[in-house]
């Protein structure tokens, strides 16, 4: 049986780890075809990945900043051939299937984070606080994967790579900018190590103190829906139901009270470190250590016990 | 121009959650429910853009139990114009899947023709996120997601969007499609005078079947299961004794 995997692009190239760790999932469907919306370049990667049977790059302007439609219809274009079709559960792979999906009249299955056959998934409801396990009626399946279920698949891959033509683009809709701030950290979502900061730190300016921890430790920064909506950190570093899913080696969580959205986004965490001056904080009950203490003494000790 | 925004009746997300025991679903019977976190966001910027001049009504649409009525009329109350309650369902366990809401909603959208769709970006009890996707498609629209900023300019819309390395924004001919993220605005909560005013506000009552609409679900639910608990680690007294342990476990 043949799956379509939707390759991650990101700035203009192939985004390694998400697309691998699809791999991984699609793998256990059958022989697996990545589709590259991009450069020749990003298709060349992606060749690399270990289990890729094929890959098909579509190296137009139309897809340059995926777009959802023109990448919907390509891969509609594509989808006779497949039973199955899979992408990262990215924030572009989720506003693209959907509509591929209606397009191809079946459901799509978002997040799944455990594939049991052909056509049973599990994947988490409300928040994480309950796993479904659904079966799947429809002549094709079409799912997003929960980067944080599946490892990697490794390098060494040599597929086959193909170029196909475009699948045009009826301009519903054009991009104007990107604001996408460089960063020499670790990628959120990938990193052995994050550093979360909550409500509890204050300001902008205080996170200077998390993000001081986390470069002592090679960390990314992550941030709760309360530290972004009051400014104190950028969208992008949002962990939770509806931010970023992590699961890390590490997660330390620092002036965070642990509501069940932001569980949702760490709870898969190795390890977690909790850092709160409020001892009957929720995030405590998850924890494997607990400190109560005031962040900014704490924080600022731990950085530098760990630089001796 | 109108603005449609479908509202999603949900349980209240301060509720705990319960697993019902014979792994049939989560138990929904006598809990609290409310409007999705994200359609509030959604009608709130549907009335915003209305108080602006930019549309000149705002209509809501639910799909699903009788009950929604209430959420509808929450809506009303916030300053939506009018309500259509599509029922499609007798007991609130049974939900409706996004590609049935998307199809209901297009009949819907076809006799209505709404310059802008506002829906929210995912409901958070199935946590699709698919819904507006999925109508926007049916439909041969333009879709703009997890929006946190809307503008409209003439004949399109300009979004920014929130994505994974920041935010984007595009530009989106009408009529379109957008879907409401956390960060779009903070919705207004009802007064009271407008609670009442809401009761005398009109509200369309509908079947699936009057739109034709199959909404057999696409996905068997095979098991609904607790997640795997995490115990409570341990309580650590100082940084030092957390940084000796970090270092035992050899993660730092
Ligand atoms: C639809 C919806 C979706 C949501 N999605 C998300 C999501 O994706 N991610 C997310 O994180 N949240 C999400 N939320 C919000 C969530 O419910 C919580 O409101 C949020 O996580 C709280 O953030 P916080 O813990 O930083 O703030 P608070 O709950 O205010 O906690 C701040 C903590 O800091 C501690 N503190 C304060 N000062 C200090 C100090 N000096 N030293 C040490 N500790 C200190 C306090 O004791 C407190 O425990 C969502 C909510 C809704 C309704
Ligand atoms: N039953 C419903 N009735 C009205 N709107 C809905 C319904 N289900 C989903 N929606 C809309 O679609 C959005 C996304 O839902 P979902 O795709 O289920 O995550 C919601 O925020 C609502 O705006």
């Amino acid at each position: 049986m043949a799956v379509l995997l939707l390759a991650e692009i990101a700035g203009g190239a192939l985004a390694l780890d998400a697309t691998a760790k699809a791999v991984t999932a699609a793998k256990s469907l059958g022989d697996v075809t990545v589709l590259v919306a991009g450069p020749a370049a990003a298709g060349q990667a992606a060749s690399q990945i270990d289990g890729v049977a094929k890959v098909v790059v579509a190296d137009d302007a139309a897809y340059a900043n995926g777009l959802a439609e023109p990448v919907a219809d390509l891969v509609v274009s594509l989808a006779g051939n497949y039973e199955h079709i899979v992408a990262p559960s990215t924030a572009s792979a989720k506003n693209i299937l959907p509509r591929v999906a209606a397009l191809l009249d079946v459901m799509v299955l978002s997040d799944v984070t455990a594939i049991l056959d052909g056509s049973t998934f599990e994947r988490p409801i409300y928040a994480g606080n309950a796993m479904q396990t659904v079966k799947s009626n429809d002549s094709k399946k079409l799912l997003t994967v929960r980067t944080t279920a599946f490892d990697a698949a490794g390098q060494g891959g040599s597929a086959a790579v193909e170029a196909i033509a475009a699948a045009g683009n009826a301009g519903l809709s054009a991009w104007v900018e990107d604001k996408v701030a460089a960063s020499d950290r670790p990628e959120l979502t990938s990193a052995k190590v994050v550093v979360s900061g909550g409500r509890g730190v204050g300001s902008e300016e205080n996170f200077a103190i998390i993000e001081a921890l986390a470069d002592k430790l090679g960390a990314a920064v992550g941030a709760s829906r309360a530290a972004v909506d009051s400014g104190f950190a950028p969208n992008d570093w949002q962990v939770g139901q509806t931010g970023k899913v992590v699961a890390p080696e590490l997660y330390i969580a620092v002036g965070i009270s642990g509501a069940i959205q932001h569980l949702a986004g760490m709870k898969d965490s190795k390890v977690i470190v909790a850092i709160n001056k409020d001892e009957e904080a929720p995030i405590f009950q998850i924890a494997d250590y607990g400190l109560v203490a005031d962040l900014f003494d704490a924080v600022p000790d731990l950085t530098k016990a760990l630089k001796e | 121009m109108k603005i449609i925004a479908p509202i999603k009746r949900l349980i209240d997300h301060n509720v705990k959650v319960r697993v019902k025991a014979d792994g049939s679903g989560v138990d929904l019977a006598n809990v609290k429910m409310s409007m999705n976190p994200f359609d509030e966001i959604a009608v709130e910027e549907a009335i915003r853009l209305k108080e602006a001049g930019k549309a000149d009504e705002v209509v809501v649409v639910s799909i699903g139990v009788k009950q929604a009525q209430e959420t509808l009329r929450t809506a009303l109350a916030m300053g939506a114009d009018r309500a259509i309650l599509v029922v499609a369902a007798d007991d609130v366990h049974q939900d409706i899947e996004p590609l049935a809401v998307a199809k209901i909603l297009k009949a819907v959208i076809d006799a209505e023709a709404p310059g802008l769709v506002i829906a929210g970006k995912q409901a958070i009890d199935n946590d699709m996120n698919a819904t507006g996707q999925m109508l926007a498609a049916l439909l041969g629209w333009g879709q703009a997601t997890y929006a946190s900023e809307v503008g409209i300019e003439g004949d399109h819309a300009v979004v920014t969007r929130e994505v994974d390395g920041g935010l984007q924004t595009i530009k989106v001919k009408l009529p379109a499609i957008v879907t409401a993220d956390l960060r779009l605005n903070e919705p207004r909560y009802a007064s009271l005078p407008n609670i009442m005013k809401a009761k005398k506000k009109p509200l369309d009552e509908k079947t699936a079947a009057d739109y034709g609409v199959d909404v057999t679900p696409r996905l068997e639910i095979v098991k609904t299961a607790e997640p795997a608990a995490r115990s409570a680690g341990e309580m650590v007294g100082s940084v030092d004794e957390l940084v000796s342990k970090l270092k035992e476990k050899g993660i730092v």
